[in-house]
C-alpha cells in the first residue's frame, strides 16, 4: 500500500456512491449542521462516517469515542482512571466548576490514559477530552501523562497521543505551568530510551500543550483543518493590529511551515498509526 | 512590606528595575555576547554569551526588556520570538559541550504573540527547550528578576535552582488575561493576581522556586555582589551532585503531585 493512501481522504459517504447534498428529511432523526458546508446531516450518518462531514469537515469527538475508533476492540485498558485535580490554590469557583464539568462530561479529568492495541500493535495511549474544560492541563493531566510515559519506559512501549487543549489550566496557576516541564521531561526520558511517540493534533491544540508534548513527538500528525498554535488568534490580532493570513494556525499552515509531518483524515488514522507502530517495533535496545 | 499581589505585578513591570543586561554587566566579568540561532536570525529580546563568574567560565542568558522607550522597542519589550529560544538552546548546548554552568535571568511578559512567531513555531521552540533542558548535563540556575510570563519564562527555567527576586512574579497567565477570560472583566486583575498565587513567596510555597532574593540595595554594587556570591556558592553545591539530571527530573516530577487525588471514588 502506497503511503499516500493514508493521507488521501477516504470518505465513506462518497464511497458509497450516495450524493450527500439532498439529505433525506427523516422526521424525528436528529441532525447536525456542518459549520463548513452548512448542510444538515443526520447524526446516524455522521456517526457512520466517524463524525466527518462529506465536505471533509472533522467534528470534535469525545475522547472515549476516539479510543473506541482507534484501538482494537476490547484491547483498551484504562490507567489511573480516578486521578483528578483538587483545588490546590483555592481558586475561586474552581471546585464548583470541576464538579459541574464532571457531571456534564462523565469524565474525571481532561485526559484518558491507558494501554491497548492498534492494528495488533501494543502501545500506551492518551486522548485528551475537549468536553472537560477544553482539555486544559492542570496537575492531574500532567501527572497522568507523566505516569503514562514512565509506564511506557518501564514496559518499553510506544506512546500514541491525541491532543486537544486550550492550554494550561489557569485555575491551578503555576502548578499548571510546571506540568509542561514535567511532562516534557518524561517525554525526553521515553525518547532517550529509544522509544517511539506519535502524536495527532486535533482541533484545537493551543497554548501550553502546543508548547510542550504536542510538539515533542517523533512523528507529528494533524487532523485536517485543526487549529494548532501557541497564542490565540484574537490575542495576536490585538497585539499586532494586523490582519491574520488566510488559514492561519490551521493544520495545513503548520504543514506548510514545517511543524507537522502529515495531515491525516480521521478515516485513515488507525491504519497509518498501526503502520508507524509496526515500522518502529523492531528497534533494539539503544 | 505590605505589597498586594497586584502591586507586586506592577513593581515587577517597572521599567526602572534592573534588566537582564544590568545583571550581566554587574555580576559577571568579561562578557562576550554571542548572537543568532544559526537557523533564522538574532532575537534582540534574548541576550546570551560567555562570561566569568569569579574567574569561572559560565554561559549567561538573559531576557532583556530595556529601560528607555527606544530600548524597549528594540528589545521587543522582552517578548522573545522562537529564534530567541533557539539561540538560548544553542548556547546551553555549547555550555554543556565545554562543561560550563548556565545562568539565566528571566524577565518577560511572555513569548511574543505574533504572526511570524507562530509561522516559525513558537510552541515547538519552547517545547524543545523544555525537553532539552531537562537532560542538560551542566548545572542550570534561573533567576526571575521581574516578570515570569508563562511558557515564555519557563522555556529558560527548567533549572536545578529557580530563584526569584522579592518582587518578581511568576504566573501561568497575566492577571489581566486571567480576569478577562474567566470573568470577562480585565478590571478584576487585582483579584486575579491574588488568586493566581504568583508572588515569590507563593512560588516558594508551591516548590516552584527555592530562594527569594531580597531587593535591599537593588541595582547597587552591594546587590550585585550578593548575587555573585549566591551564584558562586550554589554552583559549588550543585557541582557535588553526581546525578544532576536525575535530581532535576525529580525536582519537576514532584510538582503538582500533591494537588491530585489518586483514589478511585
Amino acid at each position: 500500500m502506497a503511503l499516500i493512501n493514508f493521507l488521501k481522504p477516504k470518505n465513506k459517504l462518497e464511497e458509497g456512491g450516495r450524493t450527500a447534498a439532498p439529505v433525506q428529511q427523516d422526521a424525528g432523526e436528529p441532525e447536525k449542521s456542518c459549520p463548513n458546508c452548512r448542510r444538515n446531516i443526520p447524526v446516524s450518518r455522521l456517526w457512520a462516517n466517524g463524525l466527518v462531514c462529506s465536505c471533509g469537515y472533522h467534528f470534535r469527538m469525545k475522547a472515549r469515542q476516539r479510543i473506541s475508533v482507534i484501538s482494537d476492540r476490547g484491547t483498551f485498558k484504562e490507567l489511573y482512571p480516578g486521578l483528578k485535580a483538587q483545588n490546590p490554590l483555592d481558586f475561586p469557583g474552581y471546585s464548583e466548576k470541576t464538579e459541574t464539568v464532571r457531571l456534564a462530561s462523565g469524565e474525571e479529568e481532561a485526559v484518558i490514559c491507558g494501554t491497548g492495541e492498534i492494528g495488533g500493535e501494543s502501545c500506551c495511549l492518551f486522548v485528551m477530552e475537549s468536553y472537560f474544560m477544553m482539555g486544559s492541563m492542570g496537575s492531574a493531566v500532567g501527572e497522568k501523562l507523566t505516569m503514562l510515559f514512565e509506564y511506557a519506559v518501564e514496559r518499553r512501549l510506544p506512546v500514541v497521543g491525541f491532543t486537544v487543549s486550550g492550554g494550561a489550566r489557569m485555575q491551578e496557576g503555576l502548578l499548571s505551568l510546571m506540568q509542561m516541564a514535567k511532562v516534557s521531561a518524561a517525554v525526553k526520558r521515553h525518547s532517550d530510551a529509544g522509544l517511539f511517540y506519535v502524536v495527532v493534533l486535533t482541533d484545537p491544540t493551543t497554548g501550553g500543550v502546543t508548547a510542550s508534548f504536542a510538539m515533542e513527538g517523533d512523528v507529528i500528525l494533524a487532523e485536517p483543518g485543526a487549529t494548532v498554535g501557541f497564542a490565540g488568534a484574537r490575542v495576536i490580532e490585538q497585539t499586532t493590529k494586523k490582519p491574520l493570513p488566510k488559514g492561519f494556525q490551521k493544520s495545513e499552515f503548520l504543514l506548510e511551515h514545517g511543524f507537522v509531518d502529515a495531515i491525516v483524515p480521521r478515516a485513515n488514522q488507525k491504519a497509518l498509526i498501526s503502520y508507524l507502530l509496526k515500522i518502529h517495533s523492531g528497534r533494539s535496545e539503544p | 512590606m505590605n505589597e498586594t499581589p497586584y502591586s507586586r505585578v506592577k513593581l515587577a513591570r517597572d521599567s526602572k528595575r534592573p534588566t537582564g543586561l544590568d545583571y550581566i554587566t554587574n555580576v559577571f566579568a568579561g562578557f562576550m555576547e554571542l548572537h543568532g540561532d544559526r537557523r533564522f536570525g538574532d532575537d534582540k529580546a534574548i541576550v546570551g554569551g560567555i562570561a566569568l563568574l569569579n574567574d569561572r567560565p559560565v554561559t549567561v542568558i538573559a531576557i532583556e526588556k530595556g529601560h528607555t522607550a527606544k530600548e524597549r522597542s528594540y528589545r521587543n519589550f522582552g517578548a522573545p520570538h522562537p529564534e530567541g529560544y533557539r539561540k538560548a538552546l544553542r548556547l546551553m548546548k555549547q555550555a554543556e559541550k565545554f562543561g560550563r554552568p548556565v545562568i539565566c535571568f528571566i524577565d518577560t511578559s511572555g513569548a511574543y504573540c505574533g504572526i511570524g512567531a507562530e509561522e516559525r513555531g513558537q510552541g515547538q521552540a519552547i517545547g524543545e527547550n523544555l525537553t532539552e533542558m531537562s537532560t542538560l548535563c551542566v548545572p542550570v540556575i534561573s533567576i526571575l528578576i521581574g516578570e515570569g510570563g508563562s511558557g515564555g519564562a519557563l522555556a529558560l527555567a527548567v533549572a536545578d535552582r529557580v530563584w526569584m527576586l522579592q518582587n518578581a512574579v511568576y504566573s501561568v497567565i497575566s492577571p489581566e488575561g486571567c480576569a478577562s477570560i474567566l470573568w470577562k472583566d480585565p478590571s478584576k486583575a487585582e483579584e486575579a493576581a491574588a488568586s493566581l498565587k504568583l508572588t515569590a513567596e507563593d512560588a516558594r510555597g508551591l516548590g516552584v522556586a527555592e530562594r527569594i532574593i531580597s531587593e535591599k540595595d537593588l541595582g547597587k554594587k552591594e546587590f550585585y555582589d550578593r548575587i555573585r556570591d549566591l551564584l558562586s556558592s550554589e554552583l559549588e553545591t550543585l557541582g557535588k551532585d553526581t546525578d544532576l539530571v536525575g535530581s532535576r527530573y525529580e525536582r519537576f516530577r514532584s510538582l503538582g503531585t500533591g494537588a491530585v487525588i489518586k483514589e478511585r471514588l
